[in-house]
């Protein structure tokens, strides 16, 4: 039988057709719903670029960022102490991850907040301060952020450390590697393709947990909202503008993780194919008719 | 023939795994520039007893030696101290290792798997690290892919980096582990000839295999290890042709001479 001239007919998805109009139809409603809501729009415009708020989402991004650190530098050093061979530092690192792991951060960012309670002066031996003066809401707020945040990322870097095939740190070890410099090297660059994406989730996570250093007058986005909504009482606007911009930031960095994910793929495909950046990077300057675009 | 002291000296060599003793007192030499082949059945203790040679393993007995340098202890003053890793990892730039499945580092090309060692355990300039690295590339016939990621490569083209990997350090011995026991059996001959070609140049070798036709041709001395201990070892010729040891013959009838 001679089939080549018969027209091919594609399958119909009629079911993704009525799903669809049913989520359209849904999202009609909801829009309608906030519109017609009582609902001061023009005073979202008006704060949404307001110096405040702006300082506020400052404030949370800086407080996420060095809480982030913070918490990359604690989980490296714990997970490679819960993978070493001394019972007494594996021991410690399981403890850390039990305390802070099992009690809420809410919790614990009202601790170090009042730490100046049970110790009301700091001493280092060539230097002594009050506990009050030191525990700002901006340091008990990095703080409990922070090692909360290291007793999280000591689980997903020592998952990440476990990924990487034993064969690996012997060759390291057969060139005359030390222990730390293979780990360095060799071992955590490559656990860091299982680390950045759970990473990249745990950034996000404590973007919108850091919301809670408001409980301790951490003068970050929320707070700034409340501060405001206290005194117009336009409660609503204010909380749509903070969630417009945990909204934004949200985005931007999750297309930051994916730019970074695909960095350190490299020299895991076969046939190393353009990264999605390069991609963007190429088409663009082609558009702007560069020659060669990039390589 | 020669006087020069050997390049490996095991002396009753013990090793276990909690109560499973692996190494039952392994005694050998391998003179200087000489290929010693090691075989016998699995689990026999094999690759233990390479991995103790670089220290990969610590044993609970017996003495090696490395171009006469005790491996993981100092001797002073009728004591022997256990070695800080510093001096571990000073014995083991002396000694090359190939493993069965190659273990490049796949998040460097081929060149920076190349330089790692110089440039960061022997703090080579990176310049005639990269020069260094690019000749010896060319010795296993690879120049052309010093930009490539491991993974973009073939089993056997994999297996010859790693061996350019350890000798961009400069090694004094060489260990191989079944190095071509993982690859299809139309790649096993680039290696082999990789590793022949080494041989002749004269580097004292220690290798691993079930390759009967390369321990017959390459080889000085062929060891037969069966369950922790050396049953036979001898000439190629004499262990091929005639063995002593009704274990050896068993083996040899099994990998079909
Ligand atoms: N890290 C370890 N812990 C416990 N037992 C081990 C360990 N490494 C090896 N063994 C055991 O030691 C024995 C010898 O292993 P080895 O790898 O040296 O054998 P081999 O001669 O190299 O065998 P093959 O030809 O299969 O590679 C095996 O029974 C193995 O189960
Ligand atoms: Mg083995």
């Amino acid at each position: 039988m001679n089939t080549e001239n018969y027209e091919i007919v594609p399958l119909r998805h009629y079911g993704r057709w009525v799903s669809g109009a049913v989520v359209i139809f849904l999202l009609v409603l909801i829009v309608r719903a906030f519109v017609q809501g009582q609902i001061d729009w023009p005073v979202i415009g008006e704060f949404f670029m307001a110096p405040v708020l702006i300082k506020g989402l400052g404030n949370t991004i800086i407080i996420t960022l060095l809480a982030m650190i913070m918490g990359i530098a604690l989980g490296v050093i714990f997970a490679v102490m819960r993978l070493s061979d001394n019972p007494v530092t594996r021991w410690f690192a399981g403890f850390y991850i039990w305390i802070f792991r099992g009690t809420p951060i809410y919790l614990q960012l009202l601790i170090w907040f009042n730490l100046a309670l049970v110790f009301p002066t700091v001493n280092l031996g060539f230097w002594e301060g009050r506990m009050v003066d030191i525990m700002t809401p901006f340091f008990a707020a990095l703080l409990g952020l922070g090692i909360n945040e290291g007793a999280y990322m000591t689980e997903i870097v020592r998952g990440g450390i476990l990924s990487v095939d034993q064969g690996q740190l012997d060759a390291a070890s057969s060139l005359g590697m030390t222990r730390l410099q293979a780990m360095k090297r060799i071992v955590l660059p490559q656990a860091m393709r299982v680390i950045i994406p759970p990473m990249g989730n745990e950034f996000i996570g404590l973007l919108k947990t850091s919301s809670m250093a408001s409980a301790i007058a951490y003068t970050e986005l929320l707070h700034r909202a409340q501060m405001i909504y206290f005194v117009n009482a336009k409660v609503m606007e204010l909380l749509i503008v903070a969630t417009g911009w945990y909204l934004i930031v949200v985005t931007i960095l999750s297309s930051l993780q994916t730019v970074i994910e695909n960095r350190f793929a490299k020299g895991q495909t076969r046939n190393s194919a353009p990264s999605l950046l390069r991609n963007v990077v190429r088409i663009m300057s082609a558009r702007r008719g560069m020659a060669g675009g990039a390589r | 023939m020669n006087n020069r002291p050997p390049m490996l000296q095991a002396q009753n060599v013990h090793k276990s795994y909690g109560r499973n003793e692996i190494l039952k007192g392994i005694d050998l030499e391998v003179a200087t520039g000489e290929v010693m082949c090691l075989i016998g059945p699995s689990g026999s203790g094999k690759s233990t007893f390479l991995r103790c040679i670089n220290h990969l393993e610590r044993i609970d007995q017996g003495r090696i030696y490395v171009d006469t340098k005790l491996i993981g202890g100092r001797i002073h003053k009728g004591r022997i101290y256990e070695q800080r890793e510093a001096e571990i990892c000073r014995q083991r730039m002396d000694i090359g290792m190939v493993f069965q499945h190659f273990n490049l580092f796949p998040h460097m090309t081929v060149l920076q798997n190349l330089i790692e060692g110089p440039v960061r355990v022997k703090k080579e300039n990176r310049e005639s690290a990269v020069e260094r690295a690019r000749k010896l590339l060319d010795r296993v016939g690879l120049k052309h892919l010093e930009a490539s990621y491991p993974k973009q490569l073939s089993g056997g083209q994999q297996q010859r980096v790693a061996i350019a990997r350890s000798l961009a350090m400069a090694p004094k011995l060489m260990l191989f582990d079944e190095p071509t026991s993982a690859l299809d059996p139309e790649l096993v001959g680039e290696v082999l000839a990789v590793m022949k070609d080494l041989a002749e140049s004269g580097m004292t070798m220690v290798v691993v295999t079930h390759e009967i036709g390369f321990a017959r041709g390459v080889a000085d001395q062929v060891v037969f290890m069966d369950e922790g201990v050396v049953v036979e070892a001898g000439a190629p010729t004499k262990i091929f042709a005639n063995p002593e040891n009704d274990r050896t013959k068993g083996f040899l009838v099994n990998v079909g001479k």
